[in-house]
This record gives structure tokens, C-alpha cells and sequence, in this order.
């Protein structure tokens, strides 16, 4: 072409529009290397429309999907001690926390809300992975108790969705015995014949995955998440060699018997309501089924032996 | 014995009476010399051992021959009759259990064993058991619990082991498993951490109605050399992530985690395993005592409440 549409144009258009940050525009896929379009990964839950590849998803995010009409409420959660062993590493505890704060916007790793999902009234406790890494200290230990403690009083079930590294060192012991206080929590739910529904995301790892996330009526695992209990930098340390493919990845656990079922995020809310129906509207067949006590023809063998 | 590198001014003056007694025939002047310098290691042990730091607690706590679950069993338990087997895959002898008969009343004991010679510390796998070692311990406790029988657990492990077939089988749902059946069993449940208490590995036996710690052991969500090498990324910060994680059992009891810290003979257990067996006893048979004649469902909400209160009430 000209000087005017190669050249001049170019400038005066960039004089008039507003400028754009082009990094913010795109992100690269870190499975497949493709640079997607932030509206369309945003329409696809942040799943690579190249590969398939699940990026992961913001707590928000994660609530509006599942939620009908993506409309919830959330719980204010107890207040916790903040920095009860008072710790320091080459930061302090208190600083760490003061940054996890600013940056998300959230008081510690996990956010409880409650709403309907297909109908049914739910309680989710949905842990949030750019806080501390997701990691469980006491505040998150009283979110799933929290949440395990609604589920309980509304009479709903209970979805708990981690993606954590496991315990939050800077609590000590403390984040451990969290371990058993959510396993007290969520077995209170279940003996309530309430569901439990675990929905596994990247990563779940360490003290979360041995404790509650490990616990589900139904475990539902995204695919590719990773999921485990030792770290794999640990693992390869102490047995130095190489792991194998796909080691701890969601479609290993479905192999290995762990999950019951690998759900891309475009299915999760249809499965999970199905799932829900099944076990909360269950037909007159649970209700109506018993047995023939008082009609010994019923095994006449049987009573011939007696 | 194995000399701890902050013992050696102890174990020089250990060194020098057995010098001297050796070079003795009957001389009564050198048992004067042989006490004085006695005199001096107890006044050196004492000073070292009441103000151990807690790195050199770590140490103590993983003395390789400090006495292990089956030196205490062998001491207290009376017709010891371990059980083997997970019943879905295989025996792992990390974990240890069995019938027995503790101050004459039936027992069911669960410990962590990591073995005291190298042939031994192969077999039980360094203490580090694998899923099917969490099953078996499941399936005795509720065993235990089918037959009102108390159930004992003696932990002492660096953690749960790190490995692909661990993992494979389930390592993460095994622990959980483990963690459940300590908190659901209608019977006492008396966990005495007796060396190392490591993370999930550890907890997975430990949510008992009563937890007792000894007086030099350790117990923390994470080894202070896997803490140092995250936070401060360097293994060389273990003694400092040994004293930000709070491991000792004294600061365990300030933090109202553990009930009861079990003292030790002096230089620790390693020194009397004797002494450290005869005081274990009196206090497990008096954590066994508080809970006699309890029903079981109180036994099981009266655990529960006090591990879904953890953090919870804000610790000192």
C-alpha cells in the first residue's frame, strides 16, 4: 500500500484508542504452548479450547459454575487466631498472610457458600489455590467444620472442592491435627446420611488429601489434576528414579481405583446435579422396599431347614 | 553408645572412667576418681539435658538406639501376639500390632517400629509404612473395638513413605482411613508419641483420648529439614525451622495438642531403657484408668469434640 495506510493511519488510530495490554488479552496454554483469547477461555471454564487442557479456575468462578444461575451465598466465616505459633522463616507469618490477603482479596485459603444447585439446597466449601498455595491452617480447618456444620442444620449435602498443597507449615502442629478436626467434620455430614461429595481439583495434595478430600461418598477428580499424598520432587528423591507418565494425575487414580469418575468442567454441574437428584430425590422405591417377614413361603427352603 | 555431636564434652569424660576402671586392678584411690568424674557427667548431662534445644531434641528423638515400639512392647506387653496383614494387599511390618495383655487387661497395641540394625531397619522399612500399614492398623482398631478392647498406638516415624507403590494403592485415602478409625472406635484410645512424630505418617495413629509425648520426643507437620528446605530454602536451616515449628513436647502441652509429657531419665531414654519402660507404664496405666467404665459413645464423642476443637478455643 501507501505511506498513509501503512504509516500515518497506524499512529493516529494509536493517538485515539485507549491503550490495551496485550499480555492481559491472551494466555498461553501450558499444556499445548497456544496462546488462547481471554473471552474464549473464559466461556470455556478455563479449559484450552486446543487441547483440552484444565487451566485452573478461580474460587468465584468455580461457585458461579455450579450454582443455579450462579447465584450463592457465602458464609462469613469464625474468626481464628492468626499466627498462633507466632512464626518466622526468612519472612514473617503475619507478612505472608498480610500479602495472601491483599492479593486475593480473602481472609484465608477456603470459602464456604450455600445455594441450589439443580434445585436441591447444597453447602460447597471451595478452597481457594493462589491463597498461601491453598494450604490448610486453622482458618481453613474451621471453614470445612463450618461448612460440614450448615450442611448438617439445613439438612443439604455437602460439596467440598480442595486444590491445596496440603498443611500450611507456619501453623505447625496445629495444621496437622486440622487433619483429624476435618475428619470429625465431615464424618458428622455422612452419619447424618447426608452426601458427601468430594470434587478433586489441581492439586490436592499432602495433609488435605489424607484427610477429608480422601473421605467422599463420591470422589470426582478433574482431569489431569494432581492428586497424592507425597510431593513428586519427594517421591523422586527417595527412590531416584524416574516417575512414571501420568503419575498422580486424575486419570491415575481413576485407574488405580481412587476416584470414581474423571469429569471434564464443561460436565461437572450436569453430573454433579444428577448426582445430587439420585441420592436426594430417590423415588418411592427407597422408601417402600421391605422385606417379607411375615410370609415364610417367601423362602421355602429356608424354613424346610428350620 | 552413638554420640550426639552436642554429648561429645560428655561422652569424653564417659570415655576417661572406663579408661581408668580399665587400667584399675582393686585400687580404691582410682574409685574415688571413677566417682568424681561420675559426679561431673550427671551435673554435665543434667545441665545438657534440661535445656536441649529443640534441634538437638530432633536428635535425641531419632537416637538410633533409643528404645523403639518393640523394646516397649517386649517390656510391657505380656503375651504379645502381633497380627498381620491388611486383608487386600499385604503385611507391612512398618506398622507393628497385635493382641496383648498390658498390667494383666487385654490390649490391642499399634506402633510404628523402625527397626535397630540394619537388618531389622530394612525390614520394618526405616518406619516408614505404606498403605497397607495404615489398613492393618484400621482393621485392628476396629477389631479392638469390636471387642471392647483398648486400644494402645506408639508412634515413632519420619512419615508415611514416599514412593510410587505407596502412592499407587493410595497412600493419601489409607492415612485418612487411619485418622477416621482412631476418631470412630468406642473404646480408649491411648497414642504415646515415644520418638518421632512425623506428619500425617504420625497423626494417622495418634487421635487418641489421651496423647502422650516423652519428655525428649518431636512431633510436626513436617521434618524440620523438609520445613528448612521449602521456607528457607536451604537444608542448612533445620535447627531454625526446628525452633519455629514448636516440636518439643513441652510446647506441645503449652499448645494443648498433647495431654501429658512423660519424663525421661537423665540423657534420655536411650541412657535408662529400663527406667523409661517402668515410668511409661505407670503413666499409660493411669491415662488407662481415667477412661475405665466410660461407655464407649461417650469414650468416641468426648475424642471427637476434643479434635474438632483443635485451634479452635486459640492456643496460649
Amino acid at each position: 500500500m501507501n505511506w498513509l495506510t501503512n504509516y500515518v493511519r497506524p499512529k493516529l488510530q494509536a493517538l485515539v484508542r485507549p491503550k490495551e495490554v496485550p499480555e492481559n488479552l491472551w494466555r498461553k496454554c501450558p499444556a499445548c504452548g497456544h496462546m488462547i483469547f481471554h473471552r474464549d477461555l473464559e466461556k470455556a471454564l478455563n479449559v484450552c479450547q486446543h487441547c483440552g487442557h484444565h487451566l485452573r479456575l478461580s474460587v468465584g468462578k468455580r461457585l458461579e459454575m455450579l450454582f443455579d444461575d450462579g447465584k450463592f451465598q457465602r458464609i462469613e466465616l469464625p474468626k481464628t487466631a492468626d499466627d498462633p505459633l507466632k512464626f518466622k522463616d526468612q519472612k514473617r507469618y503475619t507478612d505472608r498472610l498480610k500479602e495472601a490477603r491483599a492479593k486475593t482479596g480473602e481472609q484465608d485459603a477456603v470459602v464456604v457458600a450455600h445455594g441450589k444447585m439443580g434445585g436441591i439446597g447444597i453447602v460447597v466449601a471451595a478452597f481457594n489455590f493462589d491463597f498461601q498455595g491453598g494450604s490448610m491452617g486453622v482458618a481453613v480447618g474451621e471453614g470445612i467444620v463450618t461448612a460440614a456444620e450448615l450442611a448438617v442444620l439445613q439438612d443439604a449435602p455437602l460439596i467440598v472442592i480442595p486444590a491445596s498443597g496440603g498443611a500450611r507449615m507456619q501453623e505447625g502442629i496445629l495444621s496437622l491435627m486440622q487433619m483429624a478436626r476435618t475428619t470429625v467434620a465431615v464424618e458428622r455430614v455422612k452419619e447424618k446420611g447426608l452426601p458427601y461429595i468430594v470434587l478433586l481439583t489441581d492439586p490436592t495434595t499432602g495433609g488435605v488429601s489424607a484427610s477429608f478430600a480422601m473421605l467422599g461418598d463420591i470422589a470426582i477428580a478433574e482431569p489431569a489434576a494432581v492428586i497424592g499424598f507425597a510431593g513428586a520432587r519427594v517421591i523422586e528423591t527417595t527412590i531416584r528414579e524416574k516417575l512414571p507418565e501420568g503419575f498422580q494425575r486424575a486419570e491415575y487414580l481413576l485407574d488405580k481405583g481412587m476416584v470414581d469418575m474423571v469429569v471434564p468442567r464443561a460436565e461437572l454441574r450436569a453430573t454433579l446435579v444428577r448426582l445430587l437428584s439420585l441420592l436426594r430425590n430417590r423415588g418411592p422405591a427407597g422408601d417402600l422396599l421391605t422385606l417379607p417377614l411375615d410370609t415364610p413361603d417367601a423362602f421355602p427352603e429356608d424354613s424346610a431347614r428350620l | 553408645m552413638h554420640v550426639l555431636d552436642f554429648e561429645k564434652p560428655i561422652a569424653e569424660l564417659e570415655g576417661k572412667i572406663e579408661e581408668l576402671r580399665h587400667l584399675a586392678g582393686g585400687d580404691v584411690n582410682i574409685a574415688d576418681e571413677v566417682g568424681r568424674l561420675q559426679a561431673k557427667v550427671d551435673k554435665l548431662l543434667r545441665s545438657t539435658y534440661a535445656k536441649l534445644t529443640p534441634w538437638q531434641k530432633t536428635q535425641v528423638a531419632r537416637h538410633p538406639e533409643r528404645p523403639h515400639a518393640l523394646d516397649y512392647i517386649r517390656a510391657l506387653i505380656e503375651d504379645f501376639t502381633p497380627l498381620a496383614g491388611d486383608r487386600c494387599f499385604g503385611e507391612d511390618r512398618a506398622i507393628v500390632g497385635g493382641l496383648g495383655r498390658f498390667r494383666g487387661s487385654t490390649v490391642m497395641v499399634i506402633g510404628n517400629e523402625k527397626g535397630s540394625d540394619t537388618e531389622s531397619r530394612l525390614k520394618h522399612n526405616f518406619g516408614m509404612a505404606k498403605p497397607e500399614g495404615y489398613r492393618k492398623a484400621r482393621r485392628l482398631m476396629e477389631m479392638a473395638g469390636r471387642f471392647g478392647v483398648p486400644v494402645l498406638t506408639l508412634v515413632d516415624t519420619a512419615g508415611a513413605y514416599p514412593g510410587v507403590d505407596a502412592e499407587a494403592r493410595g497412600q493419601a485415602e489409607a492415612i485418612a482411613r487411619s485418622i477416621e478409625a482412631c476418631l470412630d472406635i468406642r473404646v480408649p484410645l491411648i497414642s504415646v508419641v515415644i520418638g518421632e512424630g512425623g506428619s500425617g505418617g504420625a497423626i494417622a495413629l495418634a487421635a487418641g483420648n489421651a496423647v502422650l509425648m516423652l519428655e525428649h520426643a518431636i512431633y510436626s507437620v513436617i521434618s524440620p529439614e523438609g520445613c528448612a528446605s521449602i521456607l528457607w530454602r536451604s537444608g542448612e536451616a533445620a535447627k531454625d525451622a526446628a525452633e519455629a515449628l514448636r516440636l518439643t513436647a513441652q510446647d506441645l502441652h503449652k499448645l494443648g495438642v498433647i495431654d501429658q509429657v512423660v519424663p525421661e531419665p537423665l540423657g534420655g531414654a536411650h541412657r535408662n531403657p529400663d527406667l523409661t519402660f517402668k515410668t511409661l507404664s505407670l503413666a499409660i496405666d493411669s491415662a488407662l484408668r481415667d477412661l475405665a467404665g466410660v461407655e464407649g459413645g461417650v469414650l468416641r464423642a468426648r475424642r471427637r469434640e476434643k479434635f474438632l476443637q483443635m485451634g479452635r478455643t486459640g492456643p496460649v
